[in-house]
């Protein structure tokens, strides 16, 4: 147990460690507070208050400040979210099309609600406003690259299999 | 450093672009966003390899291309020098294709279009198929041709001519005098005049100014300034630094989602390649004139489209709405003069520089000049991107362009301007599409989304949709729109759940109204829109939710039941074993019966009966 806390820390310290250096690069540049958050989730994940506490140190800004912008915008978030984030496109054109079954089905093979990761930490679910891939309805996308389309709720079962290994 | 020596675009980077397509055979394979999720890549894998097998790799050219705009029919590819088009590509076909086509040239039929009215196939889809004859391509003019990563290809295609034009022969008056003239008018939804936006911004006094590219692209249904920016990112750029040397600007911002990557990785290469020819930056083409611009990123908050609270959001801060006037042309980025435009408003200043004014202004209609880009998405054939003159009629989109409704459907509406816009229906078929004649009707041009809705579409669903969307997107700042919006969502959810009361309409009329009266910025004064528009169009919808508890496309699950058909039934089970709750029962061989108290209306069983024997009833 110790010699795995261990190695969390060590990782902890390295992330730390390379947002550090992104906040030095572009801390001169004005208005940078959204990018470096954007850093900090690529590094951790999420958005922990000890990192935003972090950010607003070396941005030497409130943590008010910081906390309000993460709070803000969907992007961010302060909760962990799975190795594989499964997100359903809500759009008006997924949504005429269906994309609410394909949502009720993933919950239903999850067994999760949205916004919350399986037990093996391996998937979390996400609605998503439009990906932009309407003529693809409706679409979900795994990670920030697998996009499906036209996936009916039968194909669900097919799709995860991939990401369970 | 300025030596004071003007230079141009070097003649040895176009001239062997230009040769080198027209020589060699070159495959075009389509890389946009519909195309790469439908199996390009994977298309992509097995051409160079069968290339390979036959040792072409060196006389063919391949090129990834941005968006060609019939998604539908994805993977696309186009085959020079004869320009052959290829359609619905499998990794599978690439082998027929290399050994028939390149090698023996034979064209691979079964991979063509075919013409939708006389059933003939088409072996130059471009020339020939409705989809594409009817489209005009101005913003869009080089998807689908050009290697968006190539700044070489992009300067074949006429690329940076008009920055040269400019920077060489034109003041910055001149310019504005240009596009006040084109009739251009923003094409982000308002349709605010573009020259006069110009204007404004290089008359406020100030040595600090800035040019905004708008790249938030948050309606639902939207995808065009995606595609543009993927397909075409030096468009854009050069119509960027063309705005600063109209408007006395050295600086600019593109905000852009960062649900976007792609787009945003080809921006930064785009930057990188054109400061590496002297097209950006320092000294531009040794004008004495600079600009640069940084790309910042959104963080999916849809408010964020609105120019104020798009302001705030690039500098880093809660994206909420500015209390106007001042107006971004006086106080915007870092409260300097800024000048915002959209993706595809930019993407049409070069060529309105270089083809003149009044070659724009001779397409589309008296008050609406050029050329829009559709999304076609929803209950469509031909889902896409299109790009046809403004004034075209709703009819000629949906059946001449889209190819009509799918499985022989009946068109019910189309929903344009996303949660801000509206409803059109059937009866405006014939009405031409330009930003007037749709602020009659009651809705908007928007950014260009058009969903398509038939028959099974319940407008009293769609409008709950569009304002759930606006209730969450609400940036808070404002009570109308935060709280009324709220309180109309609740109506409609009880009218959907078959809890609605008599005078619920009228309720949702005069709170609506109060909405767009009072709200702060433009998405609280438009959110009531799309619930007021179908009320306008479908009241009867809304009524008979209301009064006889029914929904007449048979969508709200409260107000349906789902009914097996005895004498349809086999008894396969095929139903039974689907349902997730076990709401079927029956023998085998024999009709089955859904039990409705167990039922909770999925809809599983329908899409598995082989015998058409399940359907909806309502009222429940």
């Amino acid at each position: 147990m110790s010699t795995e806390n261990c190695t969390e820390c060590a990782r902890h310290e390295t992330l730390y460690h390379e947002l550090d250096a992104f906040i030095e690069q572009n801390s001169h540049r004005p208005g940078v507070l959204i990018e470096v958050l954007h850093k900090a989730q690529s590094l951790f994940g999420f958005l922990p208050s000890e990192v935003q506490s972090f950010i607003a140190k070396r941005l030497d800004i409130p943590e008010s400040t910081v906390f309000g912008v993460v709070t803000f915008y969907h992007y961010f978030t302060m909760k962990p979210r799975g190795q594989n984030q499964i997100k359903v496109c809500l759009g008006t054109a997924c949504y005429v099309k269906g994309a609410d079954k394909v949502l009720d089905r993933l919950k239903e093979e999850l067994k999760v609600d949205i916004e919350e990761v399986t037990q093996d930490g391996r998937f979390s679910i996400h609605e998503v406003r439009c990906l932009g891939a309407c003529s693809m309805a409706p679409v979900v996308l795994i990670g920030e690259k697998d996009f499906f389309g036209r996936v009916t709720p039968d194909e669900v079962p097919k799709i995860l299999k991939k990401y369970r290994g | 450093m300025n030596t004071g020596e003007k230079t141009s675009i070097p003649n040895e980077v176009v001239a062997p672009q230009v040769e080198a397509r027209a020589a060699t055979n070159t495959i075009l394979l389509c890389a946009g966003g519909a195309c790469i999720s439908s199996g390009e890549e994977s298309c992509l894998t097995s051409l160079r390899a069968t290339l390979e097998k036959y040792a072409l790799q060196d006389v063919v050219k391949v090129v990834e291309t941005g968006c060609m705009g019939m998604c539908d029919a994805g993977p696309l590819m186009i085959l020079y020098p004869e320009g052959v088009f290829y359609q619905k590509l499998k990794p599978s076909d690439m082998e027929l294709i290399v050994s028939e086509h390149l090698l023996k040239g034979r064209i691979v039929e079964s991979k063509l279009f075919e013409n939708p009215n006389t059933k003939v196939k088409i072996t130059s889809a471009y020339d020939d198929h409705p989809f594409f004859t009817k489209q005009v391509k101005i913003a869009t003019r080089n998807m689908g041709i050009i290697d968006p990563m190539s700044i070489e290809e992009y300067i074949a295609h006429d690329g940076y001519f008009s920055l040269q034009k400019v920077l060489q022969e034109m003041t910055p008056e001149q310019v504005i005098d240009t596009i006040k003239r084109s009739g251009l008018r923003g094409r982000g939804g308002a349709g605010f005049p573009t020259g006069l936006k110009w204007e404004l911004a290089r008359k406020v006094p100030g040595n600090e100014k800035y040019v905004l590219c708008n790249a938030d692209e948050g309606d639902p249904g939207a995808f065009m300034d995606r595609s543009i920016l993927e397909g075409d990112p030096h468009s854009v750029l050069e119509a960027m630094v063309i705005a600063g040397y109209a408007i006395g600007a050295q600086k600019g911002y593109i905000y852009i989602r960062a649900e976007y990557p792609l787009a945003i990785e080809r921006l930064n290469e785009g930057i990188k390649q054109a400061k590496a020819y002297g097209l950006f930056g320092e000294n531009i083409m040794g004008s004495g004139f600079s600009f640069d611009l940084e790309i910042r990123m959104g963080a999916g908050a849809f408010v964020c489209g609105e120019e104020t609270a798009l302001i705030e959001s690039v500098e880093g801060k809660r994206g909420q709405p500015r209390v106007k006037p001042p107006f971004p042309a006086q106080k915007g980025v870092w409260n300097k003069p800024t000048l915002n435009n959209n993706v595809e408003t930019y993407a049409n200043i070069p060529t309105i520089i270089l083809k003149g004014p009044e070659w724009f202004a001779s397409i589309g209609t008296e008050k609406s000049k050029g050329t829009k880009v559709f999304c076609l998405a929803g209950k469509i054939k031909n889902t896409g991107l299109v790009e046809v003159p403004i004034g075209i009629t709703l009819r000629e989109i949906v059946y001449d362009i889209g190819g009509g409704i799918p499985n022989n459907k009946a068109f019910k509406a189309v929903q344009t301007g996303g949660p801000s816009g509206g409803c059109i229906p059937a009866q405006y078929l014939d009405m031409p599409i330009d930003y007037e004649s749709l602020k009659t009707i009651g809705t908007m041009m928007g950014s260009g989304g058009m969903v398509f809705m038939d028959e099974d579409t319940c407008m009293v669903d769609v409008a709950k949709f569009f304002l759930e969307f606006s209730v969450d997107e609400s940036c808070g700042k404002c009570t109308p729109c935060r709280e009324g919006n709220r309180v109309m969502h609740e109506i409609l959810e009880r009218i959907t759940s078959g809890e609605g009361e008599e005078g619920d309409i009228e309720k949702l009329e005069t709170l609506g109204q109060s909405i767009i009266d009072s709200s702060l910025c433009g998405l609280g004064q438009s959110s009531p829109q799309p619930v007021l528009s179908t009320i306008r169009y479908f009241r009867d919808e809304y009524e008979a939710h209301i009064k006889e508890k029914r929904c007449p496309a048979k969508v709200c699950r409260p107000l349906i039941r789902y009914q097996i058909d005895e004498s349809k039934c086999v008894g396969c089970t095929a139903c039974a074993k689907v349902c997730p709750v076990s709401a079927i029962s029956g023998e085998i061989k024999k009709p089955h019966t859904i039990d409705p108290e167990i039922c909770t209306r999925c809809g599983s069983c329908i899409g598995v009966c082989r015998f058409g024997a399940i359907s909806r009833v309502t009222p429940a």
